[in-house]
C-alpha cells in the first residue's frame, strides 16, 4: 500500500496540466444502517492510480488504525502526500443511525479525480465502510453510489466490548448506542482471510450479561449497503 | 383505486363543455366581425405505465403494493425522520389504504394505485396508472410494501425519475429492506401479520429503538439463538428484496 502511494507521488512530479473539467462538487454521506455510528469520516479527491485500500490485499498500518480505532490521521497524511483535496470528519464527530452530512468539494486546479471516503463502523472489531477511488463524474447531475462494509481482515471478530481501539489491541472500542451487553465469551478467533475483504456481518446474541457476544444480534447486525454517497455535480 | 386522475379527467370534461358552448354562443351572434372561435382542442394526450413489482425474497410475501406517481416534492418517507402514521399501518400490517390516502391529499401527488393482493415470494404483479402528459415533467413515482413475515419492514424504491420515457421504454430498479422504526423487531408471531406470525398487525404504540426510518439488519431467526423469535432460517433475507420494472405504454 505504502509503494503504491510512493510511485503515484514520483508520477506526479512527470504529471500532464489538470484537464479542465468541472470540478465543484456536493458529497452527500448518509449513514443506511440500523444502529451503527460511523467514526469521523476521512474524503479525499486524489488522483487515479492511487487506492486507500485493495480487496485481496493486507491492509496498510493507516488503514488498520482507522478500522481497529476510527484514528485517520496516517490515512490523513497519506492523501496529503498525493496533493488530495481532503474533508476531514464532515459530520464533527459520529454519524448516527440514519443521519446524513453535506459538504462541498472543488478540485479546480488539480488532477484529483477520483474519490475515496472511509470510516469505521462501531460497535464492530475492524469493519470499515469504503468507497474505492471512484471516478468522480463532471457532467452536471445527482449520481449516487452504495458503499459496502469491509472487514480489514487485521483483528479477530471477537465482538467483545474491552475498549480496544489500538492497532494489534483485541476487542472493540465502543458502543455509542448503549444497547451492548457484557461478559461474552468471544465469538471468533483470528479471520480467515487476513486480507481486506467484504464484511461477514456481526453474530451478536440476546444474552445481556454473557453469552459469546457483547453485541445484540437484535440490534447491531446490518446488511450491505451500509452507506450510500450522493454526489451532486454542480 | 379511485385515485386523483378520476378527478382530473372529470375536470378535464368540464372544461371542454364550457369551450362548446362557448362556441355556441359566439356563432349565434353573426353581426360583428369578429374572428371565427378556434376548433375545440383535441383531447389532452395521456402517458400510461406499468409498474411490475417482483418479490426476491425467499419466504417473505409481499403487502399489496401501494404505488404513487408525484414529482419531486413529496416522498413515501425520509431516512432518519419518523415515519408518517400511513407508513406505520403499512409497514406493521401490510394495509396499504393510509398511507395512499395520505398520498392523495398531497398536492405534489398525481394519481396513485393500489396492488390486487400481496405478491408471494418468487411472484410478480403489474400495476398500471395513465395521466396526463402535460403533467410528464419532473414525473417520479415510488413503491411501498411490507415483508409481511416482519415487524416493520418494508421496501421499494423511492423517486424513481419517469419524466423522460419515450413509449416502450423502461427503467428497473431494485429495492432494499428499510425498518420503519414503529416496531421493536421482536419477531414474535403475536406481532407479525403474516403467515409466519398471524398476530396483530398495526399498534399505534412505537417501540422500536428509534423512532425514525432506517435500512434493515434482516431477520435474526431461531437458529441463530433467538430463543424467543417465531422466525427461522426461511425468513431471513438479504437486499436486494424487490425488483421494480416501470415500462411507458402510452
Amino acid at each position: 500500500m505504502k509503494r503504491s502511494f510512493i510511485a503515484a507521488a514520483a508520477a506526479a512530479l512527470f504529471a500532464l496540466p489538470p484537464a479542465a473539467n468541472a470540478t465543484d462538487f456536493d458529497v452527500t454521506i448518509t449513514n443506511l444502517t440500523y444502529n451503527i455510528h460511523y467514526t469521523p469520516f476521512l474524503v479525499a479527491a486524489h488522483p487515479a492510480g492511487n487506492n486507500l485500500f485493495v480487496t485481496g490485499q493486507p491492509a496498510s498500518a493507516n488503514l488498520q488504525a482507522m478500522a481497529e480505532g476510527g484514528d485517520i490521521s496516517g490515512l490523513v497524511a497519506d492523501v496529503n502526500g498525493l496533493g488530495a483535496t481532503v474533508v476531514e470528519n464532515p459530520a464533527a464527530g459520529l454519524l448516527a443511525p440514519a443521519q446524513s452530512v453535506t459538504f462541498n468539494m472543488n478540485t479546480d486546479g488539480t488532477s484529483n479525480d477520483r474519490l475515496s471516503i472511509v470510516s469505521m463502523l462501531l460497535p464492530t472489531n475492524d469493519a470499515f465502510a469504503g468507497l474505492n477511488a471512484v471516478e468522480i463524474p463532471t457532467e452536471p447531475g445527482t449520481y449516487v453510489f452504495n458503499v459496502s462494509a469491509y472487514d480489514a481482515g487485521t483483528e479477530a471478530n471477537d465482538e467483545l466490548l474491552t475498549g480496544g481501539g489500538a492497532p494489534g489491541v483485541p476487542g472493540m472500542p465502543v458502543d455509542p448506542s448503549g444497547l451492548n451487553g457484557t461478559g461474552g465469551t468471544g465469538v471468533a478467533g483470528a479471520d480467515n482471510n487476513p486480507n481486506v475483504h467484504i464484511h461477514r456481518g456481526s453474530i451478536g446474541d440476546t444474552d445481556a450479561t454473557g453469552g459469546a457476544s457483547d453485541l445484540d444480534a437484535r440490534v447491531h447486525r446490518w446488511l450491505n449497503p451500509v452507506v450510500r454517497v450522493t454526489i451532486t455535480v454542480n | 383505486m379511485l385515485t386523483k386522475q378520476r378527478f382530473t379527467a372529470r375536470a378535464s370534461v368540464v372544461t371542454l363543455t364550457a369551450l362548446l358552448v362557448a362556441a355556441c354562443d359566439s356563432d349565434s351572434g353573426g353581426q360583428t366581425v369578429t374572428p371565427n372561435p378556434p376548433p375545440p382542442p383535441p383531447p389532452p394526450a395521456m402517458a400510461s405505465f406499468d409498474v411490475t413489482v417482483t418479490n426476491l425474497t425467499n419466504a417473505q410475501p409481499l403487502s399489496p403494493v401501494a404505488v404513487i406517481a408525484h414529482d419531486g416534492s413529496y416522498s413515501v418517507f425520509t431516512l432518519g425522520m419518523p415515519a408518517t402514521a400511513g407508513l406505520e399501518t403499512l409497514a406493521e400490517g401490510g394495509d396499504n389504504s393510509a398511507l395512499i390516502a395520505e398520498a392523495d391529499a398531497d398536492a405534489a401527488v398525481i394519481t396513485t394505485v393500489s396492488g390486487a393482493a400481496p405478491i408471494g415470494p418468487g411472484g410478480n404483479e403489474t400495476v398500471s396508472f395513465t395521466l396526463l402528459e402535460s403533467e410528464l415533467p419532473g414525473l417520479t413515482v415510488s413503491v411501498s410494501t411490507m415483508l409481511v413475515n416482519t415487524n416493520d419492514a418494508i421496501s421499494g424504491p423511492n423517486r424513481v425519475s419517469i419524466e423522460n420515457l419515450a413509449v416502450g421504454d423502461s427503467v428497473s430498479v431494485r429495492s432494499i429492506a428499510y425498518d420503519a422504526g414503529t416496531e421493536a423487531n421482536s419477531e414474535e408471531a403475536i406481532h407479525i401479520p403474516g403467515p409466519a406470525g398471524g398476530g396483530e398487525g398495526f399498534n399505534a404504540a412505537r417501540d422500536d429503538i428509534a423512532d425514525h426510518v432506517s435500512m434493515h439488519q434482516g431477520v435474526v431467526g431461531t437458529e441463530d439463538g433467538f430463543a424467543t423469535s417465531d422466525l427461522n432460517n426461511q425468513h431471513r433475507f438479504d437486499n436486494a428484496v424487490t425488483a421494480v420494472r416501470i415500462e411507458r405504454t402510452q
